[in-house]
């Protein structure tokens, strides 16, 4: 494997923190150059040029920080395009500072919150898709919550509610309950149906704004427009 | 108004523009702003049908000419309420503001509405700067957009301390419609600037007030439906919703005001086109033919020619006094249980 595609792949492990989906399948990456010494230059691009300024250091830190642990990479460069606040946001990531670095005096904390916040949200919506489609196949409300992580099936959904867990703090062993709140209780079968619903919204809310997003990257840098992308 | 299959709607646009972005206007030093910035709503345009995408330079700057004949001519809207937008940190003159507006209303009385707006960050000078134009304008509502930038500062939130002496003011003058429009940045820049919990706040403490949710918090639906759900005070502003996703992405926009007639209800939910983003006459044209494309909706509420006559003019009538022409009415249901207020009416008329 070539280090651009070991680069590219780490590249995909970089996640949107809002729509809870890789940079590299929102085409956020413009492009990606690595040199013959292993000098890597990332450029990313957003939908509008006035996109969360915090959002967007962290999709750019995190490509630099996914990029930067990689053998074989003696530099990287990491520059978002066209944004607002990218002066701000290029000249602290390249130099592995902070979000307070980037805009000192405008913050509280760091953007572990912001992250913990929408990583939950991620979880709720995740799991609803899996719990629906287990329930489009049959299954009951107790079937379903009485489901462990063991018998989730492996796909790329699924994969991503443990990921999700990880991050969280939520146990990921094979005997835990498969569908679970935000702090890790599971969810009962009796409030399933309440949860769905609830979850549902949340789903609609993520998806929705992916599907502002592309349409806006597309229009913005005129790329080819797909088919609408339903999830 | 708008008419079809010999159903009349009254069609109040709630959320409507006159701004000048044309580089002339953009403030020295501050052009990659103020040029981002309408590139960015242009590019919103483009979500709509082809045949209504303007040119960059019309989008900048359109006249007066295209507003009588986007808005009232041809796009149906029988009043239109402004929301303004200062942004003066880029726009030397401001974007779309009440001034300016209000030139344009002057000609058109019956048909148009100006709102003002406030910034808890302009003080003293700022409050007694809303009084004079409530008292001016004969204000109903303000415009309020937390993501502002002004003198180094990216944002402020309702819970501002400094904020509650403009909200109890705006009580006081009677401006009872306070919208919001949430934006990508707030203080501080590490939290979510589009959380509503501020506006969930500011709804307790202030009951005398109607919170209008612009864009239904977009990109935060799901944090606007629950906090709709429990505060009696706080309503939906469509723009957007209709405008980005009922002709780009009709899947979604199926979803979504699946959700928010059933979080929110069809009697808080208030049409806007968010002109001269998206021409109105395709948005009401297209909402009123409007439905679930199929089976796959069928655990959402109902949509009825009457939800949709509320939902483009009929709510928003009720919150800004707007008199509706008997034809354009919903007529009141036997099973509607007589209001304290109906036993006056007939006092009065006894």
């Amino acid at each position: 494997m070539s280090i651009r595609a070991r680069v590219l792949d780490a590249l995909g492990t970089v996640y949107d923190p809002e729509l809870d989906e890789p940079v590299t399948s929102l085409e956020f990456v413009s492009s990606c150059d690595v040199s013959a010494d292993g000098d890597v230059d990332v450029r990313l691009r957003l939908p509008t040029s006035q996109c969360a300024p915090n959002f967007a250091f962290l999709m750019a830190a995190d490509a630099r920080d996914a990029v930067g642990r990689l053998p074989g990479v003696r530099s990287v460069t990491v520059l978002l395009e066209d944004h607002c606040t990218d002066d701000e946001i290029n000249a602290a990531v390249n130099r592995g500072e902070a979000f307070a670095q980037a805009f000192p005096g405008e913050t509280e904390a760091d953007l572990d919150a912001l992250r913990r916040l929408f990583w939950r949200k991620a979880l709720v919506a995740r799991q609803s898709r899996v719990c629906e489609a287990l329930l489009a196949g049959g299954a009951t409300a107790e079937e379903v919550t009485a489901r462990h992580v063991a018998d989730l099936p492996d796909d790329p959904e699924a994969r991503r509610c443990l990921e999700l867990r990880r991050e969280l703090g939520i146990s990921r062993e094979d005997g835990a309950a498969a569908f679970v709140l935000p702090d890790g209780r599971p969810i009962a079968a009796v409030d399933l149906r309440r949860w769905l619903r609830i979850a549902r919204l949340v789903r609609t809310s993520l998806e929705s704004n992916g599907g502002i997003c592309r349409s806006l990257l597309r229009v913005r840098y005129d790329l080819p427009k797909p088919e609408e992308i339903e999830a | 108004m708008y008419e079809k299959d010999g159903e009349k709607y009254f069609v109040v646009d709630g959320h409507i523009h006159f701004w000048d972005a044309s580089p002339g206007n953009w403030v020295k030093g501050q052009e990659k702003y103020a040029k981002g910035w309408i590139e960015c709503f242009h590019a919103y345009q483009s979500l709509g049908p082809a045949e209504t995408h303007w040119p960059m330079d019309k989008f900048q700057r359109y006249s007066e000419e295209d507003f009588v004949k986007d808005v009232f001519d041809e796009g149906y809207v029988d009043v239109g309420i402004f929301q303004p937008t200062y942004l003066k940190e880029w726009y030397a003159g401001g974007f779309n503001t009440l001034e300016d507006n209000s030139k344009l209303a002057e000609k058109h009385p019956d048909r148009l509405i100006v709102n003002g707006r406030w910034d808890p960050r302009d003080g003293e000078a700022g409050l007694r700067r809303l009084e004079e134009d409530a008292k001016r304008y004969d204000l109903k509502g303000v415009k309020l957009y937390t993501a502002e930038w002004r003198e180094g500062s990216r944002g402020w939130s309702l819970k501002d301390p400094e904020a509650a002496r403009f909200l109890e003011k705006c009580g006081e003058l009677g401006m009872v419609n306070v919208h919001v429009h949430k934006g990508p940045t707030i203080w501080p820049l590490d939290k979510d600037a589009f959380d509503v919990r501020d506006v969930d706040y500011a709804a307790t403490t202030y009951p005398e007030l109607n919170f209008i949710v612009e864009h239904v918090g977009l990109p935060r639906i799901e944090d606007f439906c629950f906090m709709a759900t429990q505060e009696p005070n706080v309503y939906a502003g469509l723009s957007v919703v209709v405008g980005a996703l009922m002709h780009a992405r009709p899947r979604f926009f199926a979803k979504v005001m699946g959700e928010l007639l059933f979080w929110v209800g069809e009697d808080k939910m208030l049409f806007g086109s968010d002109y001269a983003i998206w021409e109105p006459k395709w948005q009401v044209e297209g909402f009123v033919d409007w439905d679930y494309p199929d089976d796959e909706y069928s655990d959402f509420p109902a949509v009825t020619t009457a939800s949709k006559k509320k939902m483009l003019g009929l709510n928003a009538a009720k919150l800004y006094g707007i008199e509706v022409p008997e034809e354009c009415r919903l007529p009141v249901s036997p099973e509607t249980p007589a209001a304290p207020e109906d036993a006056q009416l007939v006092e009065g008329a006894a």
